[in-house]
């Protein structure tokens, strides 16, 4: 029974560390035992149809990510250098990379060992990063194809022509994953168990897409970029688990209670802004001080969506075709996923005034081209369309050799004083 | 009558400028920051108010500009550069829509409104050449003054392709050529209209408007005014106390703190 602030605000921060540090037990568990784990992505990481065959999923990228966040990414990516690879290759494949080289020693424990990869053309960095364990391991690596928008604004939806092709292309693959997952775990498909954890992804997908609607409150619930990283991490790893459903009802109920009682995520709110990129992990919360410092909040993120893997669609399988939807999701989700990294300038456009939003950061990052070029276009496009503030950062999410904090709070400080003129010149 | 002033604190050199109540320029002092930095800005701010003939509690409100803007350790206030620039161009040139700043390590791209305020800006990241520094490193390799590089690349007849984008190696680029034969006038033009080309790409990613206020050290320099001109096509506007903008639009931020708090209500939106 919750009756006081005190036991439910804040309650998604702690019970995601502690799913977390679980899920890192439990992923050295299954090293420690030698079992199958799935090594997958966090876009299109097909988590509800590997639950089925009992495979822990790994995701590298979380991992990679982790040792940024611990401060001891450099040592990683020397070793991948050292190994031959170049400093300009994504710094999350290279500290994937030093993990294997060290059996899987990693600062959360010990990552198991692959017993497939599955990955999506979402990135394409994730074709050649599972072709590396491919050769280290050999073995197998199912590249699902998901088709994306062709152009922006002209998404197809259920039951257009062109959908329709492409959900049949998607499930025609998934048909054929399942095959090659009985191959690998000996274990035989099982329907209701599969309907079992889409309904759990369903109860995570719903509450995603509310808790990113609830932060339109004013002061913002959470903040998009330290707080909903975490609630992204559970997102991931627990996609399709009764534990992760259960979070995400909890974490609703937590946004909800912060809305109704006017509990916002910083005392003193004065800047609502939107993050575009990745975050800066080797300083990530130093770099988010750099806008707290100014009363400057993120009450939403492209991050949020892409790395969520579409979650935040809140699109939710019809439990009574399985299988088709299922093919239905993955290609509406991956899809929204790849928009937000390339075409999400027309979302930006439209959550301004529901969101309050005074400001947009764009942040490009030195390792990864995927999800930067294009950046600057479609900042360009954001501002000839609407009169918006915004700023343009560069450094990086795991590399401290490319992050150079006193350049970023000149430009972050600069940001903020045309924030501070452009509201004075508004009252007047 | 109340003073306020501007202290710049740049990577190379430290500026100040004392203005009175109707924004007008009455004391100003330039020096070489050198390695201390607190120092630096005491004896920027004590030599313009020297110049200004005026004394240290005359003057209301500080405020600390540039890299340095923390170690103005007298000020009452910080703004960045950024700002300061495009507000002290606004003020020397009131059709000024776009800023292009080149100090020492940094060159800025900024574009404003008419009353001064940011609207966009850019700056180079993370490497210094198109700044003041790869000119240092020509004057370095040719043994020239810096000071009369741009009269010298004036001279050029036919300007040579400067193709490094790096400073450090602008020197032994500079010396390949010297190499060659070329002459000395010829490569300095190709400096100048590297660093040109370098900022007008800033420009470009903020977008040109006229009118353009050169402002920053490297404003003295004619050479890179040529180049800033032709590669724009248009005139940039330069004026004598360039050097001194980032300061001045500190003074000028500083006085806004003193005209605010004489109104009943502080307005808190002055940064």
């Amino acid at each position: 029974m919750l009756n006081a602030t005190s036991d439910i605000v804040g309650r998604g921060n702690n019970d995601g560390a502690e799913l977390f540090r679980n899920w890192f037990e439990g992923l050295g568990e299954t090293a420690e035992r030698g079992d199958p784990a799935a090594y997958v992505f966090v876009m299109g990481s097909m988590a509800e149809l590997l639950r089925v065959f009992d495979l822990p999923v790994v995701f590298p990228e979380i991992n990679s990510l982790q040792t940024a966040v611990r401060r001891v990414a450099h040592e990683y990516l020397n070793q991948a250098e050292d190994f031959g690879y170049s400093p300009d290759i994504c710094g999350y494949v290279k500290a994937d990379v030093a993990v294997q080289l060290r059996g899987g020693a990693h600062p959360m424990g010990r990552i198991p060992k692959p017993a497939i990869a599955v990955l999506t053309n979402a990135c394409n960095t994730y074709i050649k990063w599972a072709e590396i364990w491919e050769r280290m391991y050999n073995v197998p690596v199912f590249t699902l194809d998901v088709p994306g928008t062709r152009a922006a604004g002209t998404q197809t939806w259920p039951g257009d022509r062109d959908f329709e092709n492409d959900r049949k292309y998607v499930a025609a693959q998934i048909k054929e994953l399942i095959g090659m997952l009985e191959q690998v775990t000996g274990k035989k498909f099982d329907i209701d168990k599969l309907r079992e954890s889409m309904a759990h992804a369903n109860t995570m997908s719903r509450g995603w897409k509310r808790v990113l609607e609830l932060n339109r409150n004013r002061p913002s619930l959470f903040n998009a970029v330290t707080d909903g990283t975490i609630y992204l991490g559970v997102s991931n790893a627990f996609r399709g688990t009764e534990p992760g459903a259960n979070y995400f009802n909890d974490l609703v109920e937590e946004m909800e209670y912060k809305a109704a009682n006017g509990i916002g995520t910083l005392t003193d709110e004065k800047y609502r802004l939107i993050f575009v990129g990745v975050p800066c992990y080797p300083i990530f919360r130093r770099f988010n001080e750099l806008f707290t410092e100014w009363g400057g909040t993120f009450v939403n993120s492209t991050y949020l969506w892409f790395a969520a893997g579409g979650a935040n669609t809140g699109f939710e399988y019809d439990l009574k075709r399985p299988l088709e939807s299922l093919a239905e999701g993955v290609l509406i989700s991956v899809r929204d996923a790849m928009d937000s990294m390339f075409y999400q300038d027309q979302a930006l456009g439209q959550m301004l005034d529901p969101f309050h939003v005074d400001g947009v950061v764009y942040h490009p990052i030195k390792s990864c081209r995927t999800v930067s070029t294009g950046l600057a276009d479609n900042r360009r496009a954001l501002m000839a369309s609407r009169d918006i503030a915004s700023l343009f950062i560069e450094s990086d999410m795991m590399d401290r050799r490319v992050v150079s904090e006193a350049q970023l709070k000149n430009r972050v400080d600069a940001f903020f004083e045309g924030l501070a003129t452009r509201r004075m010149a508004a009252g007047r | 009558m109340s003073y306020a002033a501007g202290v710049d604190v740049g990577s190379t050199q430290t500026k100040a400028v004392i203005i009175d109540e109707s924004r007008s320029i009455v004391g100003r002092s330039l020096i070489d920051t050198g390695a201390n930095v607190v120092t630096a800005a005491e004896t920027a701010f004590a030599e313009a108010l020297a110049d200004a003939g005026i004394l240290e509690p005359e003057v209301e409100y500080v405020a600390g500009t540039g890299y340095g803007r923390y170690r103005v350790t007298f000020g009452n206030t910080q703004v960045t550069e950024i700002s300061c620039h495009g507000r002290g161009a606004v003020q020397m040139f009131p059709g000024t829509r776009t800023v292009v700043d080149m100090g020492g390590q940094d060159t800025k791209a900024i574009r404003v409104n008419a009353a001064g305020e940011i609207a966009d800006f850019c700056m180079n990241d993370k490497c210094a050449a198109g700044t003041g520094r790869f000119l240092g490193a020509a004057s370095a390799a040719l043994d020239i003054p810096l000071a009369e590089l741009g009269g010298v690349a004036m001279k050029a007849q036919h300007p040579v392709r400067i193709s490094t984008t790096c400073t450090v190696f602008a020197e032994s680029e500079v010396l390949s050529w010297l190499g060659k034969g070329k002459k000395i006038e010829d490569i300095l033009a190709g400096v100048h209209q590297s660093i040109a080309a370098r900022s007008i790409g800033l420009l470009r990613r903020v977008g040109i408007e006229d009118e353009v206020t050169f402002t920053g050290g490297v404003a003295r320099n004619i050479g890179m005014i040529e180049a800033l001109n032709r590669g724009m096509d248009l005139k940039v506007n330069v004026s004598e106390d360039s050097h001194f903008m980032g300061a001045l639009g500190a003074a000028l931020f500083a006085l806004d703190h003193i005209v605010a708090s004489r109104s009943p209500v502080f307005s808190e939106a002055v940064v």
